[in-house]
């Protein structure tokens, strides 16, 4: 069997990749499969699921209840499609926000002394590499009442004899929005710098031979050439900020809520698996059509691996 | 044209990009030499040399430990350490297994057909296209349903049962990281000269030799990093550790989170502050040895 085995070449393959098979079918494709099952199913008494097949939760989503049947007058609750529309909105301002201060970034680090690069790079990865949570707490440092932030405004104030009143930052919806940006904007900075690093410096020589300005140069040329790196950027942004809960669970309190919050709340505290899985759902429907459309337009990013 | 100039303006919001990088960072390592209890408000360094000892209300009046009276409570305590070696424990081995595993797929889908390939390349994306709660709730329902129908069907009960810890972690932190070590060491061999494996075995290597003599060393770098990846994916994931772990499995950020919910005291910017120095000298002795190679090179 040893010997069929050695001259198999397209068993030999099945069975180097059968491990790996093993873990994604097993804690990814089933896992997925059994969200949806549960999703039609009922929560029971004791926030256990019973599988039968309903759709109360996904009516419940769209903002209906079952007392709607009896006809009454206002039983439509935007509250779920407003945490749905809130955490769209959101993951879109912060995508645009990250590609604005990631470019000019990696632009100055494609651009810089190639023994520089390196340093200038892992300075970029240092705050990545320091944990989530912590770099989100640290934000709650500077944005408090009594933070950083308002302790420079105010003696800024005091040396120019200007009254001043604490800002309230924390737990409002800028201070998600500055949680997001600042958690993933290395996730935007490494592939953008990469696709920039790859292009050929001759091109840019062709081009000013050519009678190209800078601005034209950089329009014809080079943002062109990277954006393969902003579409990887894009899809390693908008997806994770549009399911993290940590964020806005630290830095918007109970004011901003999101998918990932409800859906993380459905599980832990409210005990309802069978909506929160049918929350994830919606969750992972979204932004699977938002990438598709995004990447059918833009291409699939190729820089993703590389980052 | 200088290829290397710099534009004015590039450069500026370049800095302040890193100013905005850097500047949460800072404020931590300052605020872990807090006079203040409470962390709230910075009420200048802990004073520098004295005997006597530790709290007076809110403020640290002097300690043993002077400036770093907040590094020797966070030596003290045992919640850290426990939470440490838990983090340590889940990055190795799911580094390990995840390394090895994910390479031999690399090597399979570069190298061989089979009939499923397709399907197996494309799973590999889904941890990258699909948010990560989804995953951590996936995996959490279907450890918790399967648990329940093994314990109630052996009729385990108590220490016996099966539920959620460290094993549960383990696993699902290697099945978020096979998939990047996978693309890694995929795109290193896309670059592999066929040539130098056939001329090995015309010379009469046998091909576990030739992987081992040719193979392995020119794609190690590819392994490697794949494996860098994998150990700091797991040290820093929050969100499906959230979901998987259980009594006996709190990992730093679990703690961490887990504070937030109370009145926290500097220790966790000491705590913080170890973190990053940490980081920051494997990441500085990384870069040393490689520049040492290039140099051999």
């Amino acid at each position: 069997m040893l010997k069929r085995l050695r001259e198999n070449k397209s068993a030999q393959g099945a069975l180097l990749v059968s491990p790996t098979m093993l873990w994604m079918v097993g804690l990814l494709i089933i896992p997925l499969l059994l969200t949806l099952v549960i999703s039609f199913g009922k929560r029971g008494p004791d926030g256990d699921v019973i599988y039968t097949f309903t759709l109360d939760n996904y009516i419940r989503l769209m903002g209906y209840s079952k007392d709607c049947a009896n006809g009454q007058a206002s039983c439509f609750d935007p509250l779920y499609v407003q945490i749905l529309g809130r955490s769209l909105s959101l993951a879109f301002n912060t995508t645009v926000l990250v590609i604005l201060l990631a470019y000019p970034l990696a632009y100055f680090i494609a651009r810089a002394h190639p023994k520089r690069r390196n340093t200038f790079m892992f300075l970029v990865l240092i705050p990545l590499w320091t944990n989530f949570v912590i770099r989100v707490y640290a934000w709650m440092m500077l944005l408090r009442t009594q933070g950083v932030i308002n302790l420079i405004l105010g003696w800024f104030a005091s040396l120019l004899h200007i009254s001043f009143t604490p800002l309230e930052m924390l737990y409002t919806p800028g201070a998600v929005l500055v949680g997001m940006v600042y958690e993933f904007l290395p996730f935007m900075i490494l592939p953008i710098y990469t696709s920039l690093e790859k292009i050929d410096a001759s091109l840019y020589e062709a081009a000013a031979d050519l009678g190209a300005n800078g601005i034209k140069t950089f329009a014809r040329v080079t943002l062109p050439l990277s954006m393969p790196g902003v579409v990887a950027g894009t899809i390693l942004v908008f997806i994770p900020v549009m399911g993290t809960f940590i964020v806005s669970d630290i830095l918007g309190g109970r004011q901003v809520i999101l998918v990932g919050n409800l859906i993380q709340r459905q599980f832990l505290d409210a005990r309802d698996p069978t909506f929160g899985s049918a929350a994830s759902l919606i969750l992972m429907i979204m932004t699977l059509i938002v990438t598709y459309f995004y990447t059918r337009k833009f291409g699939f990013g190729e820089e993703i691996v590389v980052a | 044209m200088n290829p290397h100039r710099r534009h004015p303006l590039i450069f500026s919001s370049a800095m302040l990009v890193y100013v905005f990088l850097y500047a949460p960072i800072v404020v931590l390592i300052l605020f872990s030499f807090n006079a203040s209890r409470t962390n709230i408000t910075f009420e200048g360094f802990i004073p520098k040399y004295s005997e006597r000892v530790v709290m007076e209300g809110s403020m640290v009046k002097s300690s043993p430990c002077g400036p770093f009276h907040w590094f020797c409570e966070l030596s003290k305590n045992k919640e850290v350490a426990e939470a440490a070696g838990n983090t340590l424990k889940i990055a190795f081995t799911s580094t390990i297994i995840s390394t090895i595993v994910g390479t031999m797929a690399a090597l399979a889908l570069q190298r061989y057909d089979f009939k499923w390939k397709p399907f197996s390349q494309i799973s590999l994306y889904i941890p990258i296209v699909i948010p990560e709660i989804v995953m951590g709730i996936g995996i959490l329902t279907l450890f918790t349903q399967l648990f329940g129908i093994i314990n109630n069907s052996l009729g385990l009960t108590g220490d016996s049962r099966l539920s959620l810890g460290l094993g549960t972690v383990i696993l699902s932190h290697i099945a978020f990281s096979i998939p990047f070590v996978t693309l890694v060491v995929q795109a290193r061999l896309q670059g592999f000269d066929k040539s130098f494996e056939e001329a090995a075995m015309d010379l009469g290597a046998n091909e576990w030799i030739t992987f081992r003599r040719v193979t392995l060393p020119t794609i190690l770098p590819g392994i490697l990093s794949g494996a860098l990846l994998a150990f700091t994916l797991s040290l820093d994931d929050f969100v499906i550790t959230f979901f998987t772990n259980g009594p006996g499995s709190t990992t730093l950020p679990i703690y961490v989170y887990g504070l937030l919910r109370r009145i926290i005291t500097p220790q966790v910017n000491a705590l913080s502050t170890v973190w990053i120095l940490l980081v920051f000298s494997v990441v500085l002795l990384l870069q040393w040895v490689q520049s040492r190679e290039q140099k051999q090179h």
